[in-house]
């Protein structure tokens, strides 16, 4: 499984790093609850930060990515604004989608975030589309399917991976194996030994790289892109961090994960407290600890600002019920 | 005005937009070896002629992807029936991604396919499916009956900002018909009056509408004179044209050959019975493809499709002439 052990990434790349993965831990750990008194089903992200922030750090900001259900680490990472997707979960007509979408729907074009989606695997054609879209006007971008274990076994994931190598689209397969598909286990789901070996079989390269390393995940990434841009084609990339919750808010018992300890997860596979042993050992040049201290109280204060404002008092007009089904 | 086949018809407006858009590309399976309206367009547009490998799921989506970043993909599905196969990415992402987005973004999508029976290709190449999509909020589907129409919608359909599926029947590819050769854009949502009357109104839709024409000529032989309309765009539905007309008439038959149940010719029918219930003096009809696959036999198959006198004797069963026996289905 790739590891890294040294990296080119400045102190200040690192901080910005650090920064998104602390503003989706506060953003999911603060919905852990609130999404009790939330409309909709909420999928949250804790513990898989290191894969939404180490490929999207390695994208420029008009590349492209596609989600899933469990989108919100990559909304935030992509730099979709962290109050507009609160409200979205509140299903104001200010939020990031005017209401419409929801928590499994969240997208902003501007930022290359072409949406989460609520089929499983159903965003992967959509990011070989923008690829097509980059490869036809020779734009240089490039584009990530995200998709999970489960996600993974869609045909239409398959015939992406046939699609992408017939046209060499600059597209990068970000495939996160966190152990299940709701309450299934991967060794019960998952055909052939990982998504690398899938890969080789359609001619990709691929790699499993260890995604609660987000140095390894950058650097795995980093590497994928500029393949992409060289016109090299796409790569799959399987990224293997557990999640810490329940598969979705009020359905997170967690049985049949036997030997699921959230707690034991939270000290052993912490993305966050990872990569803060590692500036610490001296492997990575990162800020000190408390400036890493101060970067988590603001994300903590950036998200409850958010949830403020998405409390404030609002009206949904029903008429709107009818806006945007078409152009015209 | 000169002649030229429903199918080159289609082949010029796509010509023409992809002169003058450069974002048009065109993908489907054998592209490169087309033999239907885009025969030959990867010659003069060699980038942006693609080649898709079977994998509708993927092209269809990754078209969706492409329209919502900057390009305006026509990909051909080849036959109705296979939109089956990449049904989620037209129903859940191509219809709906504009306004999952609060309609910050659009789909500018053109779906190709050819439908309909005739051509004896059994079951699962001869369906006409278009009910399903017409069902979906954010598509717009389109039927054209002849060469003009054809040019006009499709020229329409590469400037519609909305995913449009535009269907193509398959046993109207050959159909001469007066085309004029610049470029021209028929709106969606306008019906045409194909022939008018004033005894009853029949609405069809693609091979269905000359269908209709040879049984307005045996009708016309008994006095009756039934009024022709062609929706020419299913979604949007020309409904104001279609009220005009039972207004004046009275009377409705809706000919179409997709099955019965959940389909164009029951909301049509619905639609006039709930607003212009008023007007009907007799009950409307349907005449469509009975509720069973399309058979391969060519004697079963033309069993299949509604025929001139089917329609005529619907017309009859409107209450025009007494005691008119209504072929049940
Ligand atoms: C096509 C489709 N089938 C089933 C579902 C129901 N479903 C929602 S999430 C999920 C599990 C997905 O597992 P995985 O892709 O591994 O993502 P994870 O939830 O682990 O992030 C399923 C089966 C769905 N959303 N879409
Ligand atoms: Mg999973």
């Amino acid at each position: 499984m790739g590891t890294s052990r040294t990296t080119d990434l400045t102190v200040d790349q690192i901080v910005e790093i650090y920064r998104t993965m602390s503003v989706i831990r506060a953003f999911e750990d603060r919905l852990h609850g609130l999404a009790k008194s939330l409309p909709g089903a909420v999928h949250l992200y804790s513990g898989q930060e290191a894969v939404a922030a180490g490929v999207c750090a390695a994208l420029a900001p008009d590349d492209y990515i596609a989600s899933t259900h469990r989108g919100h680490g990559h909304a935030i990472a992509k730099g979709c604004d962290v109050e507009a997707m609160m409200k979205e979960l509140h299903g104001r007509p200010d939020g990031i989608c005017g209401g419409k979408g929801g928590s499994m729907h969240i997208a902003d074009f501007d930022r290359g975030m072409l949406g989460a989606n609520g089929l499983a695997g159903g965003g992967v054609p959509l990011a070989c589309g923008a690829a097509l879209t980059a490869r036809q006007q020779g734009t240089g971008q490039v584009s990530v399917a995200f998709t999970g274990d489960g996600g993974a076994n869609q045909g239409a994931v398959l015939e992406s991976l046939v699609l992408a190598r017939m046209l060499d689209l600059p597209v990068i397969f970000a495939i996160e194996n966190n152990g299940y598909a709701q309450a299934t286990p991967a060794a019960a789901h998952f055909s052939g030994t990982d998504m690398a070996q899938r890969a080789a079989g359609f001619g990709i390269p691929g790699a499993v790289v260890d995604g609660y390393d987000v140095i390894a995940v950058h650097a795995a990434t980093a590497e994928a892109v500029r393949r992409a841009r060289a016109g090299e084609g796409p790569t799959v990339l399987e990224f293997r961090a557990e999640r810490f919750h329940g598969h979705m808010e009020l359905w997170d018992d967690q049985s049949y994960r036997p030997d699921a300890d959230p707690e034991r997860l939270r000290t052993e596979s912490d993305p966050l407290l990872l990569l803060r042993s590692r500036i610490a050992e001296g492997t990575v040049a990162g800020p000190a600890a408390f400036e890493l201290d101060r970067i988590d109280r603001d994300a903590t204060a950036l998200v409850e600002a958010a949830v403020t404002a998405a409390s404030e008092p609002f009206t949904a007009d029903p008429r709107t019920l009818l806006d945007h089904v078409y152009t015209r | 005005m000169r002649t030229i086949t429903y199918q080159q018809a289609i082949g010029e407006a796509l010509a023409q937009q992809m002169r003058f858009d450069r974002s048009v590309v065109l993908m489907g399976e054998d592209s490169t070896n087309a033999w239907g309206p885009t025969k030959g367009l990867h010659l003069e547009f060699p980038d942006r002629v693609l080649d898709m490998p079977i994998t509708e799921a993927a092209f269809v989506g990754a078209a969706v992807g492409a329209a919502a970043t900057g390009l305006r993909p026509v990909v051909d599905l080849l036959f109705i029936d296979f939109a089956t196969v990449a049904f989620d990415q037209i129903a859940n992402q191509a219809a709906k991604l504009r306004y999952m987005a609060g309609g910050r973004i659009s789909v500018p999508l053109v779906l190709r396919a050819m439908w309909g029976t005739g051509l004896r290709r059994g079951a699962q190449h001869s369906q006409a499916l278009h009910p399903l999509f017409v069902h979906l909020p954010g598509l717009k589907v389109v039927a054209p009956s002849n060469p003009y129409d054809a040019k006009g919608l499709m020229a329409q359909a590469l400037v519609d900002d909305d995913p449009v599926l535009f269907l193509e029947h398959k046993m109207l590819y050959f159909m001469p018909g007066g085309v004029p050769e610049e470029p021209y854009a028929i709106p969606f949502g306008s019906a045409k009056v194909v022939r008018p009357g004033t005894d009853c109104t029949v609405v069809a839709i693609g091979r269905m509408v000359s269908v209709a024409l040879a049984a307005a000529e045996q009708l016309a032989a008994e006095g009756v004179q039934i009024e022709v309309i062609d929706p020419r765009t299913l979604s949007p539905l020309d409904t104001s044209t279609i009220y005009g007309s039972v207004e004046r008439t009275g009377r409705l038959v809706v000919v179409d050959e997709a099955h019965p149940r959940c389909s164009l010719a029951t909301d049509i029918a619905a639609q006039v019975a709930q607003d212009r219930f008023a007007a009907l003096r007799g009950p409307v009809r349907m005449v469509t493809g009975p509720h069973a696959p399309v058979p391969f036999s060519p004697e079963l198959e033309d069993a299949f499709a509604p025929g001139p006198d089917q329609v005529a004797e619907a017309v009859r069963a409107t209450g025009l002439v007494k005691d008119a026996a209504v072929r049940s289905r």
